[in-house]
């Protein structure tokens, strides 16, 4: 280099005493303080899921029953056998696996946001839920033999989608972002109609692709929960791995790029990741809505817009909303159960306009 | 500092910027004025990486296309004509931004990326302001912080498209002052796109005169700024007086 710049260049125009910048704003307290009640709320929700259902079984009993499960540990828990079945085979693989849904669904949907820099944008956005519906759809309408692949079809259906989305909205237009978006919305309507005239042709089967649409843990097991690990272990640490980077890109790719960031390969590998988490936790799910959405921006509006805090808060407030969700959905209507896509509508909606409204009134003063 | 070797960008195929020739010295402060459309932000754009072109441009001695584009962040900083500022980011987290071409991939700030920002906030009268989220600052402060970021980069190179354009009177001035001021303590080298030319004419060391992409005219302020090649290609009448040393550039009403 020709010219160097100084190391120390004296202070223009008012020369003062240098100070580190305060830390407080890359890492404010409230962050770690959000960290921590996301993890309380996330322990509580954990504790309740366990605890509540229509058999008696306590904490302490589901505690006895984990350390009972734990290799190379000789650990009687002194539970009855029953007990600690239900615990064991229903209510323990239930919660673990709406714990890793309403992360990945929380986690995406603030990916999603910010790869796109859109408020709106939920990890549905390119064709994830139209794909997987489409792939349930066809497995569902072909014969309940096929039942066992259902997740596999809902999953490679999701990640179609979004392949398809892709590859024609990178290849069109300049703004790349917007033509993304576009092609997403094309798809999904496209694989929707599909998925309606499949359904349509097989009335016999309605009632089955429409509850899986509208989302359920029902019958989760351990399998459903070592099924998507992989997905949703790789997703996580993809997205937590790039929540610097999204944060640069909250300027608009066209800076992100003068600042040495490549940020259409950011944001492809963003994508890739977030599509395959969510892809997993509907193929076992199905189609839960609003948790990307409320969740996200739950966590913006009461600590910081930083992606250093929103991706993790996000992951584990959305792991603690979901088990709660679920909770609320097989204990209302006992013994039957309201699916888990209308009680996250149904009590985040309200939730996120009272946050909305009282962040509002909070910056206002 | 910088040397533009029959710089050519198309967008389709018609050119925005034809074959354009020219050095740049190092620690010098070149305007780019000219009408609309004439290509001024597209060549502050090649520049700086964002679109391709034929041609060759080198920076401190390296092309362009060669580097990756953390590398020739460390050389050039880049500052559009209408910046984006989240509204809910921080002047701290903004400033930061800046640091970007020095942090790995996966990497994250170091104590000396923050030191290095913060001192600069300290410098432009914004440290007091860290915690302050972008939406509560005004005009005048969001174009010192942008200035702050681009300076985060360390680069030699300093690209401004429209610094003042979203100013009043009193700040563009201002603004303008700090980036002489900065350039000199530095020795940064300015390549900016001025749409006041009478502004241009005071802080440019050197003027090139864009229209339809190519360079009509370059050379010192007055060499430029002259009634006969600005009507030529503002397409307005113009008077250019001289008024303490400085020149003044005054559109004409046609009567």
């Amino acid at each position: 280099m020709s010219t160097t710049l100084p190391r120390n260049p004296p202070a223009p125009v008012r020369p003062r005493a240098v100070s580190e910048m305060p830390g407080t704003s890359l890492h404010p307290v409230s962050a770690r303080r959000a960290v921590v009640v996301a993890l309380g709320a996330l322990v509580g929700a954990v504790v309740l899921g366990v605890s509540i259902g229509p058999a008696d079984v306590s904490f302490s009993a589901a505690l006895r029953v984990v350390a009972s499960h734990v290799p190379f540990v000789h650990f009687h828990s002194g539970v009855s056998r029953i007990d600690a079945d239900i615990l064991w085979q229903i209510r323990l693989p239930r919660v673990v696996l709406g714990g890793m849904v309403g992360a990945m669904l929380a986690g995406g949907g603030a990916a999603f946001q910010g790869v796109f820099r859109n408020p709106l944008a939920d990890p549905y956005l390119l064709g994830v839920a139209a794909g997987a519906g489409l792939g349930a759809t066809v497995v569902i309408v072909a014969g309940s033999r096929l039942s066992e692949i259902l997740p596999l079809a809902a999953f490679a259906g999701a990640v179609g989608a979004v392949t398809l989305t892709y590859l024609i909205g990178a290849t069109v237009g300049r703004q790349a972002t917007v033509s993304i978006v576009l092609a997403g919305v094309a798809v999904a309507a496209l694989l929707t109609a599909i998925q309606t005239f499949l359904q349509q042709q097989h009335a016999p089967d309605l009632q089955a692709v429409y509850g899986w649409i509208l989302g359920s843990l029902t019958v989760a097991t351990w399998s459903d929960v070592l099924l998507i690990l992989p997905y949703v272990a790789v997703s996580a640490l993809v997205l937590m791995a790039h929540r610097r980077l999204l944060d640069v890109l909250r300027v608009g790719e066209t800076e992100a790029d003068s600042l040495g960031v490549r940020s259409s390969r950011v944001r492809l590998t963003v994508v890739a990741a977030a599509t395959l988490g969510t892809a997993a936790a509907v193929a076992v799910s199905g189609l839960i809505g609003f948790v990307g959405i409320i969740v996200p921006h739950t966590v913006r509006l009461t600590t910081n817009a930083s992606y250093r805090v929103v991706m993790p808060v996000s992951m584990i407030g959305g792991a603690a909303f979901l088990i709660l969700a679920d909770v609320a959905a097989r204990t209302v209507l006992a013994p039957s159960e309201i699916p888990i896509g209308v009680v996250t509508a149904f009590v985040g909606a309200p939730f996120f306009l009272f946050v909305l409204r009282s962040r509002r009134v909070g910056r206002s003063t | 500092m910088i040397s533009l070797e029959t710089v050519t960008v198309r967008y389709g195929s018609t050119p925005a910027v034809s074959s354009l020739t020219e050095e740049i010295g190092s620690g010098e402060w070149v305007g780019l004025i000219g009408p609309n459309g004439a290509g001024k932000t597209t060549l502050l754009s090649a520049v700086a990486g964002l679109v391709t072109h034929d041609g060759a441009i080198r920076v401190d001695g390296e092309t362009v296309s060669d580097l990756s584009p953390r590398h020739l962040a460390r050389l050039v900083a880049y500052v559009p004509q209408q910046p984006v500022l989240p509204p809910d980011m921080t002047v701290g987290q903004y400033v930061l931004l800046g640091r970007t071409p020095h942090i790995g991939y996966f990497g994250f700030e170091t104590t000396e990326d923050r030191r290095v920002c913060g001192v600069l906030l300290e410098s432009l009268d914004l440290g007091a302001m860290a915690e302050r989220r972008l939406a509560t600052l005004s005009g005048g402060e969001l174009q010192r912080l942008v200035l702050a970021r681009a300076l985060a980069q360390e680069a030699p190179v300093l690209l401004l498209d429209e610094p003042t354009s979203a100013l009043d009177l009193g700040r563009r001035v201002e603004a303008l002052e700090l980036v002489d001021a900065l350039r000199r303590e530095r020795n940064l080298t300015v390549l900016s796109a001025l749409h006041d030319l009478t502004l241009a004419g005071q802080f440019a060391d050197r003027l090139v005169l864009l229209a339809d992409g190519r360079a009509v005219a370059i050379g010192k302020p007055d060499e430029v700024l002259t009634e006969d090649v600005l009507t030529g290609h503002f397409g307005a009448h113009v008077r250019v007086l001289r008024s303490e040393g400085d020149l003044v550039v005054v559109p004409q009403r046609v009567r």
